[in-house]
C-alpha cells in the first residue's frame, strides 16, 4: 500500500496542470481580445466624440458668423443716418427679432466717444455711456467684435457684437447684443450620455455659456495646453492632485486638443477646440465611465464568464484528478495483489521444484530400504533362523521398516505430482460426474461423521478439458478436507455447480470450525498442514492449486472461525493450455 | 525351473539386493549397473525379461530399452522408475515397455508383473 501523501500530491499535481494548462491561454487570449477591444474601442469613443464636438464647434462658429454677418449686412446695408433714426432701427430689430425668434436682444448705434446714439430694444439704453466698457476699446480698434460673455449695464448675462463703420472722420459701432440663452441653447445641444457636456470659455477660462456639469478644476491649465489660447498666468493654477494625461493632443484637420484628465475619484475625459478664432474656447468634457461605458459593461461581463470559467475549470481539474487518482490508487492496489499472487505462486513452484528434487533423490536410498527389508524378510524364512527367539520381533519390525518405506514412497509420489511437468493426457470432462464419483466413495465417511451432503449441481454444465485424474485428485482432496474441518460432530456439506462467464465453477462449503487468519495465508504451501502428525502430508491443497492453475483456473478461498469454508474452484470452460 | 531376470540399475545394492530375493523364489537373476552391461548381457541371450531403472549416468534406461527393443524385440522389458514424474508411463509403453513400476515398488508387484512377462513369453514360443 502506497502512502496517501503519494496520491495526495499526485492529486495536486494533476490539478495544477489542468489548471496551468486551461488558464494559460485563456488569461492570454481575454487579456489579449481585452485590450485589443479596450483600446479600438476607446479610439472609436474618441472620434466619435471628436467629430461630435467638431460638427458642434462649426455649428457654433456658423451661429457667429451668422448673426455677425447679419449685424454686418444691416451696417453696410444702411447709412449711419438712417441706422441713428430710432424708428428704423426699431424696424429692423423687429425684423431679425421675427427672423431669429429671441436671438436679437437690441441694436444700437455707437460712436468713437462710446456713447449709444441710438437704440432699439426693451431696455433704456439711450445715451449709454460705453467709454469705459471694455469691450468697446477693444471693439473700437477692430472691423468686427464679438465680445465675452458679461453682464454690462442691463445686469444679465449678453454678448454683443460690434461692426465698425467709418463716416467721414468719425468712426461708429454698430452693435447688436445676443441674447445669453438662445446662444447658450445652440451649446447645450451638446449633451451625450449621462455626463457628457459642453460649454464655452474665453481665453481666460472664464465661462461663456451656462454649465450643464461639475466644471474640470483646471480649465484654465488645459487652455495652456492650446495653440490658440493666450491664458496669463494661469499655468501656475493647476491644482495639486489632478494629473492630466494626453491621449491625444490633436487631430489631423482641426487643431483640438483632447486628453483625460484624472481627478480625484473620477477621469473626464475632454475636448477642446477653439471658437471665433481662438478667443473663445469649445469644451467638451465627460466622465470617462460614462464615455466607455459599453466597454465598462463589456468588461464586467466578460471577467464574470472569465470568473466562472476559473471557477468551473478548478472545479473540474479537481473533480477529474481525485477521479483519476482513485482510479490509480484502485490499480496499484490491483496490481499490488497481482504482485502478492504472483509472489506466492512462484513460491509454490520453487518449492514444488524443490520438493520433487528431493522426492527423486529420496525415492533410490528408500527402494533400496525396501528392498534390504524384504530381503531380510526372506531371508528370515530360512530355517535355521527360524528358531530364533525374536524371529517374532524381526518380522513385526521389518514389517514396519517396509509399511515406511510405502510411506515415504506416498509422499515422494505426491510430490512428484504436485511438481510434474509434462501434462497428462486431457479429456472432455463432466465435473459433476467427477463430483458424483467422489461423493460415492467419500459416503460412508461422512455418514460415519454424522455430515449431510447436499449437492446442487447445474445439470447443463459443459464439458471442460483436464486430466481426469488429477481432477479427482483435486475433489477429493477438497472434499476430504471439509468433512476432516467437519469432524465428527456432524455438519453439512454442501457442493454446488454451475457457469460463471467462460468458467465453470464449483464451490464446497463446509460447517467447520473456519480458517483462522494467520493458517489462511499458508494453506496453499507445500507440507504446511493442521492435522496431526501422521495424519496429513502438507501436500493436499498445494496440489490441488497446481492442478487448477496449471488448468488455467483459479482456486480461492473464503472462511470465517466457527462457521466454515467455502473453496471456490474455477475452471475455464475452453482449454487453455491447448 | 524360472526364466532367466536381468536387473539393471546404477544402484548396485538395489540390484543386489533385488536379484537375491528373485533368486530366493526360484528366478536365476543377473545384475548390470550400466546400460552397455545389459546390452551385453542380452547379447548373451540367456535373459529374457529386464527390469529397468529409468535414470542412470552414461547410457540411460529409455537408450537402453530402444536399443534391446531394436536388437532383441522379444526380450520384456519392466520400467522401474524412481523418477516417475519425469516419464510418462505411456511413452514408456509406446517404445515397447510391458509394465511401468515406480520405486520402491512392492516385491509383489514386481513379481507379478514378471509372472505375467513369463506367461507371455511362453505363450509366444509355443
Amino acid at each position: 500500500m502506497k502512502e496517501k501523501h503519494y496520491y495526495t500530491s499526485l492529486t495536486r499535481n494533476m490539478t495544477l496542470i489542468v489548471i496551468l494548462v486551461s488558464f494559460t491561454p485563456l488569461i492570454l487570449i481575454a487579456g489579449l481580445i481585452g485590450y485589443y477591444f479596450e483600446t479600438s474601442y476607446r479610439e472609436k469613443v474618441m472620434e466619435h466624440l471628436h467629430e461630435l464636438v467638431e460638427k458642434h464647434q462649426q455649428l457654433i462658429n456658423s451661429f457667429l458668423d451668422e448673426k455677425l454677418s447679419y449685424v454686418k449686412v444691416l451696417a453696410d446695408s444702411y447709412t449711419y443716418d438712417e441706422l441713428t433714426d430710432e424708428t428704423f432701427l426699431q424696424n429692423k430689430l423687429i425684423i431679425l427679432q421675427n427672423a431669429y425668434s429671441g436671438v436679437f436682444v437690441d441694436l444700437g448705434v455707437v460712436d468713437s466717444a462710446g456713447v449709444q446714439i441710438s437704440y432699439a430694444g426693451n431696455l433704456k439704453l439711450e445715451n449709454a455711456d460705453y467709454s469705459k466698457a471694455e469691450w468697446f476699446r477693444e471693439a473700437i480698434t477692430r472691423d468686427y467684435y464679438l465680445t465675452d460673455v458679461f453682464l454690462g449695464l442691463r445686469r444679465t448675462p449678453h454678448f454683443v457684437i460690434t461692426v465698425k463703420k467709418r463716416r467721414g472722420d468719425t468712426e461708429w459701432l454698430l452693435r447688436a447684443t445676443i441674447d445669453f440663452a438662445a446662444f447658450n441653447s445652440v451649446v447645450e445641444q451638446i449633451h451625450i450620455g449621462k455626463t457628457g457636456s459642453a460649454f464655452i470659455v474665453n481665453s481666460a477660462g472664464e465661462l461663456q455659456t451656462r454649465l450643464g456639469t461639475d466644471l474640470m478644476p483646471n480649465i484654465a491649465s488645459l487652455l495652456g495646453r492650446t495653440s490658440w489660447a493666450r491664458v496669463g498666468g494661469a499655468e501656475s493654477a493647476e491644482p495639486a492632485g489632478s494629473r492630466i494625461e494626453e491621449v491625444k493632443t490633436s487631430s489631423s484637420g482641426s487643431n483640438a486638443v483632447s486628453g483625460i484628465v484624472k481627478s480625484r475619484n473620477r477621469n473626464i475625459i475632454y475636448f477642446l477646440m477653439p471658437l471665433k478664432s481662438g478667443e473663445w474656447t469649445l469644451v467638451y468634457q465627460q466622465d470617462q465611465d460614462d464615455a466607455f461605458s459599453e466597454v465598462n459593461r463589456a468588461r464586467v461581463i466578460a471577467l464574470a464568464i472569465f470568473t466562472f470559467g476559473c471557477l468551473a475549470i478548478v472545479l473540474v481539474a479537481l473533480f477529474i484528478s481525485k477521479k483519476v487518482v482513485r482510479h490509480i490508487q484502485k490499480a496499484d492496489l490491483e496490481k499490488e495483489m497481482m504482485n502478492e499472487q504472483v509472489i506466492e505462486a512462484g513460491k509454490l513452484a520453487s518449492i514444488g521444484e524443490l520438493a520433487a528434487g528431493i522426492a527423486h533423490e529420496i525415492n533410490n536410498p528408500v527402494a533400496i530400504m525396501v528392498e534390504e527389508a524384504g530381503w531380510m524378510g526372506d531371508l528370515l524364512e530360512e530355517e535355521e533362523l527360524k528358531e530364533s527367539q525374536h524371529v517374532d520381533e524381526f518380522r513385526r519390525s521389518l514389517k514396519q521398516i517396509s509399511l515406511q518405506g510405502v510411506r515415504c514412497k506416498e509422499i515422494t509420489h505426491k510430490l512428484l505430482s504436485f511438481a510434474r511437468k509434462t501434462d497428462p493426457v486431457h479429456q472432455q470432462i463432466q465435473v459433476n460426474d467427477t463430483i458424483e464419483q467422489i461423493l460415492s466413495i467419500c459416503k460412508e465417511r461422512s455418514k460415519f461423521n454424522n455430515i449431510r451432503i447436499q449437492t446442487e449441481l447445474d445439470q447443463e454444465l459443459p464439458l471442460i478439458s483436464a486430466s481426469p485424474t488429477e481432477l479427482q485428485q483435486v475433489f477429493m482432496n477438497l472434499i476430504n478436507n471439509a468433512i476432516d474441518a467437519i469432524g465428527s460432530g456432524g455438519g453439512l456439506l454442501e457442493i454446488r455447480s454451475g457457469v460463471e462467464g467462460d468458467k465453470v465453477v464449483v464451490d464446497i462449503a463446509d460447517t467447520g470450525h473456519g480458517i483462522s487468519k494467520s493458517v489462511m495465508a499458508r494453506i496453499f504451501d507445500p507440507f504446511f498442514t493442521t492435522k496431526p502428525v501422521g495424519k496429513g502430508t502438507g501436500l493436499g491443497l498445494s496440489i490441488c492449486y497446481g492442478i487448477i492453475q496449471k488448468l488455467g483456473g483459479t482456486l480461492t478461498v473464503d472462511s470465517s472461525v466457527g462457521l466454515g469454508t467455502t473453496f471456490h474452484v474455477h475452471i475455464p470452460i475452453h482449454d487453455e493450455t491447448s | 525351473m524360472g526364466i532367466e531376470i536381468l536387473i539393471v540399475d546404477d544402484e548396485v545394492e538395489f540390484a543386489d539386493a533385488f536379484a537375491e530375493r528373485l533368486r530366493l523364489r526360484g528366478f536365476t537373476a543377473h545384475t548390470a549397473s550400466t546400460g552397455e552391461q545389459a546390452l551385453q548381457i542380452i547379447d548373451q541371450g540367456s535373459a529374457k525379461v529386464m527390469v529397468l531403472d529409468l535414470k542412470m549416468p552414461g547410457m540411460d534406461g529409455l537408450e537402453v530399452l530402444r536399443r534391446v527393443k531394436k536388437t532383441h524385440p522379444e526380450v520384456e522389458v519392466i520400467i522401474l522408475s524412481g523418477h516417475g514424474s519425469e516419464m510418462d508411463e505411456a511413452y514408456v509403453r509406446n517404445l515397447g515397455a510391458f509394465a511401468y513400476l515406480r520405486k520402491p515398488a512392492d516385491i509383489g508387484d514386481i513379481l507379478e508383473a514378471v509372472k505375467r512377462a513369463e506367461k507371455l513369453l511362453a505363450s509366444r514360443t509355443v
